[in-house]
C-alpha cells in the first residue's frame, strides 16, 4: 500500500483563459500559514510576477534528442523507416535528424542494428524555485518555439513534492488538453474558476468533464460576479456542483491584480475573503478524502 | 484572400469578442476558430445552426491484446511517455500514448498494435453562404497543431474564390496550436490586456509571432482598467516599431451582448464604438 | 534530366498541386527520354513531418529538379542537401510546366515557409 503524502494538493483550473486561476491560486497560497505554489502554465507563467520570489534557483529542463554517429552508420535506413513522426531523413546515405519534429520516443536509437544513434540533452525550458514569505514558489517556463510543455510540468511536479501538512496550490494552464491533464493527475482536489459569461460556461463544462473523467473531487469558485443572472451559477445548480465561494466583480481587485499585487497581502478586505475561501476549500478537501479515500 | 489572425498570449483578453466584431464589420465571408481546445466563436456566430461534422484522427494509439500478452514488461520498460501500466494486466493509457510505435516493435509476442484514434471533430458551418470553420479537440488529446491546420484548410476549401478577407480567432498561449495558426497568415493582430501578466505574455507572443516574419499589430482591450500599464504597452510598441491599432475600454455592455449571442457592434456600446477604430486601422495595414 | 512535380491527377494535363508535402501524387518525368511515371504520395497520411517525408521520396528517386508552387523549410533542407534543385512552378498543367522548364523559363524558388508543426501536443 502506498502511503499517502500529508500535503493537500489542490489544482486550480478553468477551461477558459482569464477567468482568475492565477488570482485564486496565488491568493489562496498567500493566506495559508505555509504553502507551496506551483505554476504549471508553462507557456505563459504569471504567478512569479505576483510573488516576486527571492533566492530563486533555476534548473534546465531537457529532452533527449537522437544524435547519429555517421562513422558507425551502415545506411540500412531502419531508423528513417521506423520514425512515425518523419523526423529522420536519409540524405546522401546518412540519417539526418529534424529536432523540431522529433518526439523523443527513443525508437530510432533502440532499433539501430549498428548502435549508431545515441542521445543528447536538448533544453526546452526551465523550472525555478524561490520563496515569498510563507509561500514556496515553483515556476515552470517553456522556451518560445517549443511545442510541448509536458516534460516541464513533469519535472516541476516531481521537484516540488513536500510531505508537510500544508496546501499545495497548482495553477493550471487554460483548456483541457493533455497539458492540463498532466497538471491534475496527482491532485487531491480541483477548484474550477468560472466567470459569468457564455464563453466561460462553455469552457467550464469541458473542465468539469475532465475532472470527472479523472475522478477528482471538485468545486467551483464564481469570479467577477455581477448582479443579474449568472450563467455559471446556473450551470453549477443544474449539475449539483458545490459552489465554494463567490468573488464579486470589484474594480479595486481588478486594479491590484493588473498591477501584479497580491490582493490578500494588500488589503484586509481581500485577506478575509480569500482566508474564508481557503477554509471552505480545505474543509471540502478533507471531507472528500475521508468520504472517498483515493488510491 | 487575405488572412487576419487574432492572438493574445494571455487568455481572456478578448480575442473572440474582437474577432466576432471584426467579422460583423467586414461582413467577412470566411472565418475560423483555431482555439480547438476551447472554441467559443460559434457561440456568437452560429448559435442554432447545425454544422457539417467530420471526425478528426490524431496519432494512432497503442492497444495491447491481453490474450497474446506474455507479460514480459518490455513495452512498459521502453515507453518514454509512461503510457503503459501493469496494474491490471498490461494496458495503455490513451491520454499519455503518443503513437510512437516503440511498444509495438519491441513486443516479442505481437500483442501490441497501433490503432487509429479519433482525437476530435471538425465542424463547418455554411451560415448565409459564409464559410465558418471550427473544431473541438477531444479532451486530453494531443495533435492540436495538426487540427488547427485542418481547420484552416477546411475554411480555405469552403471559401468562395471572391472572398477577400478571412478572420481567424486564435488560441491563447504560445505553443503548438498558436504556431500552427501562424502559418501563411498575412497579418497578426495581438490583443493585449493592461496588466503585468498581460504585458509579460504580450512579449512572449510577439517573440513567437516574429519567427514567422508576418506583420504584427497590437491593440489594447479594457485599457481603462489600468491606464499606466496601457501607457507602458504603447511605449513598448513605439520602441519596438510595432504598429498600434487602438484601444478599447472595459465595458459591462460587452459582457451582456456576448451573453445574448450578439457581437459588440450589434448593439450600441462604448466597446463597440471603439472597436470600429481598431478595425479600420488594422484593415488598413492589411490591405496596403 | 529527371524532374518531379506534385500533381492532383495521374496525367500530364493535371494541375500542379498547391501543396508539396500533401500532394496526392508525384509525377516523375525524364526530359531526355520523355518517359514518365506516377507515385502515390505516402506522406499524405502523415500526422506531421509530411514535407520531410515527401522530400525523402523525391531524393530517393534520383530527381534533379523539383517544380513546385511552394515548399517548407524542412523539405527544402532535405532537397538541398540531396542536391535537388527547387523551381517555382507556374500556374497551369504539368505539361505546361515541363515545357516551361525545358525552355528555361522557370525561376528557382526562394521563399520557404516554416513547418506547419502539425504534430503531437
Amino acid at each position: 500500500m502506498v502511503m499517502k503524502n500529508k500535503s493537500v494538493k489542490i489544482a486550480v483550473l478553468s477551461g477558459k483563459g482569464g477567468t482568475g486561476k492565477t488570482l485564486v491560486s496565488v491568493n489562496l497560497a498567500a493566506v495559508a500559514g505555509a504553502s507551496v505554489y506551483i505554476d504549471c502554465d508553462v507557456e505563459e507563467p504569471n504567478g512569479h510576477l505576483f510573488f516576486k520570489p527571492e533566492t530563486v534557483c533555476e534548473e534546465d529542463v531537457t529532452v533527449k534528442m537522437p544524435v547519429v554517429n555517421e562513422s558507425l552508420c551502415s545506411g540500412c535506413r531502419k531508423c528513417v523507416d521506423f520514425c512515425k513522426f518523419n523526423a529522420l531523413a536519409f540524405i546522401k546515405n546518412k540519417p539526418y535528424v529534424f529536432e523540431e519534429v522529433c518526439h523523443c520516443c527513443g525508437g530510432c536509437m533502440l532499433f539501430c542494428p549498428e548502435k549508431a544513434i545515441s542521445e543528447k540533452e536538448k533544453p526546452i525550458g526551465k523550472v525555478q524555485k524561490g520563496v515569498s514569505c510563507n509561500v514556496t514558489v515553483n515556476t515552470g517556463i517553456m522556451n518560445t518555439g517549443e511545442a510541448s510543455g509536458i516534460p516541464i510540468i513533469k519535472k516541476l511536479l516531481n521537484e516540488s513534492v513536500t510531505d508537510e501538512d500544508i496546501p499545495v496550490l497548482i495553477d493550471c494552464p487554460p483548456g483541457s488538453a493533455c497539458i492540463v491533464m498532466e497538471s491534475i493527475k496527482e491532485v487531491d482536489y480541483c477548484v474550477l474558476v468560472a466567470e459569468p459569461t457564455i464563453f466561460g460556461v462553455h469552457n467550464l463544462n469541458m473542465v468539469y468533464d475532465l475532472v470527472r473523467l479523472f475522478g477528482k473531487p471538485h468545486g467551483v469558485v464564481l469570479n467577477k460576479c455581477l448582479d443579474g443572472e449568472n450563467p455559471a451559477e446556473k450551470f453549477c445548480m443544474e449539475k449539483n456542483i458545490p459552489i465554494l465561494g463567490r468573488i464579486p466583480f470589484d474594480t479595486e481587485l481588478g486594479t491590484l491584480n493588473s498591477d501584479a499585487k497580491i490582493a490578500a497581502r494588500e488589503s484586509e478586505k481581500f485577506r478575509v475573503l480569500f482566508s474564508s475561501l481557503l477554509e471552505t476549500v480545505m474543509k471540502e478537501v478533507r471531507h472528500e478524502t475521508t468520504v472517498n479515500p483515493q488510491r | 484572400m487575405k488572412q487576419l489572425l487574432i492572438l493574445s498570449g494571455k487568455g481572456g483578453t478578448g480575442k473572440t469578442t474582437i474577432a466576432s466584431a471584426f467579422i460583423r464589420l467586414s461582413d467577412a465571408k470566411a472565418y475560423a476558430d483555431c482555439d480547438v481546445d476551447a472554441p467559443n466563436l460559434h457561440l456568437v456566430m452560429a448559435q442554432n445552426a447545425e454544422p457539417e461534422r467530420t471526425d478528426y484522427y490524431g496519432m494512432p494509439k497503442a492497444e495491447i491484446d491481453l490474450d497474446k500478452c506474455v507479460e514480459c514488461g518490455l513495452c512498459k520498460e521502453n515507453c518514454r511517455f509512461n503510457a503503459i501500466s501493469d496494474e491490471n494486466g498490461f494496458t495503455v493509457d490513451p491520454f499519455a500514448c503518443e503513437g510512437c510505435g516503440v511498444c509495438e516493435a519491441v513486443c516479442p509476442a505481437g500483442a501490441v498494435s497501433l490503432k487509429p484514434a479519433v482525437a476530435g471533430e471538425l465542424m463547418l458551418y455554411a451560415v448565409d453562404s459564409n464559410a465558418f470553420s471550427t473544431a473541438q479537440l477531444k479532451m486530453g488529446s494531443g495533435t492540436s497543431g495538426m487540427l488547427v491546420t485542418e481547420v484552416k484548410k477546411q475554411m480555405k476549401a469552403a471559401a468562395t474564390s471572391d472572398t477577400e478577407l478571412a478572420i481567424i480567432d486564435g488560441s491563447p498561449g504560445i505553443g503548438c496550436p498558436v504556431i500552427a495558426s501562424l502559418s501563411s497568415v498575412d497579418m497578426v493582430l495581438i490583443v493585449a490586456e493592461p496588466s503585468i501578466s498581460g504585458i509579460s505574455d504580450l512579449e512572449r507572443i510577439i517573440k513567437t509571432a516574429e519567427t514567422f516574419r508576418t506583420r504584427v499589430g497590437v491593440c489594447i482591450n479594457k485599457y481603462d482598467t489600468n491606464p499606466s500599464n496601457t501607457e507602458k504597452i504603447e511605449e513598448f510598441c513605439r520602441t519596438k516599431g510595432l504598429p498600434f491599432t487602438g484601444r478599447i475600454p472595459f465595458d459591462h455592455e460587452a459582457v451582456k451582448s456576448i451573453n445574448n449571442g450578439l457581437t459588440i457592434v450589434d448593439v450600441d456600446c462604448p466597446s463597440g464604438r471603439a472597436v470600429r477604430g481598431v478595425f479600420e486601422k488594422t484593415t488598413n495595414m492589411l490591405f496596403i | 534530366m529527371k524532374i518531379a512535380i506534385p500533381v492532383d491527377e495521374q496525367n500530364l494535363e493535371s494541375g500542379v498541386c498547391p501543396s508539396f508535402g500533401r500532394a496526392p501524387y508525384f509525377l516523375f518525368y525524364n526530359t531526355v527520354t520523355k518517359e514518365s511515371y506516377y507515385l502515390d504520395n505516402s506522406a499524405v497520411a502523415s500526422q506531421g513531418g509530411a514535407g520531410i517525408r515527401a522530400a525523402q521520396v523525391i531524393a530517393d528517386h534520383g530527381v534533379n529538379a523539383l517544380l513546385t508552387p511552394r515548399c517548407g523549410e524542412n523539405a527544402e533542407e532535405v532537397l538541398r542537401k540531396s542536391e535537388v534543385l527547387i523551381y517555382k512552378s507556374i500556374p497551369g498543367t504539368a505539361q505546361q510546366n515541363i515545357d516551361a522548364f525545358a525552355a528555361e523559363q522557370l525561376v528557382l524558388l526562394s521563399d520557404f515557409h516554416p513547418g506547419f508543426h502539425g504534430h503531437e501536443k
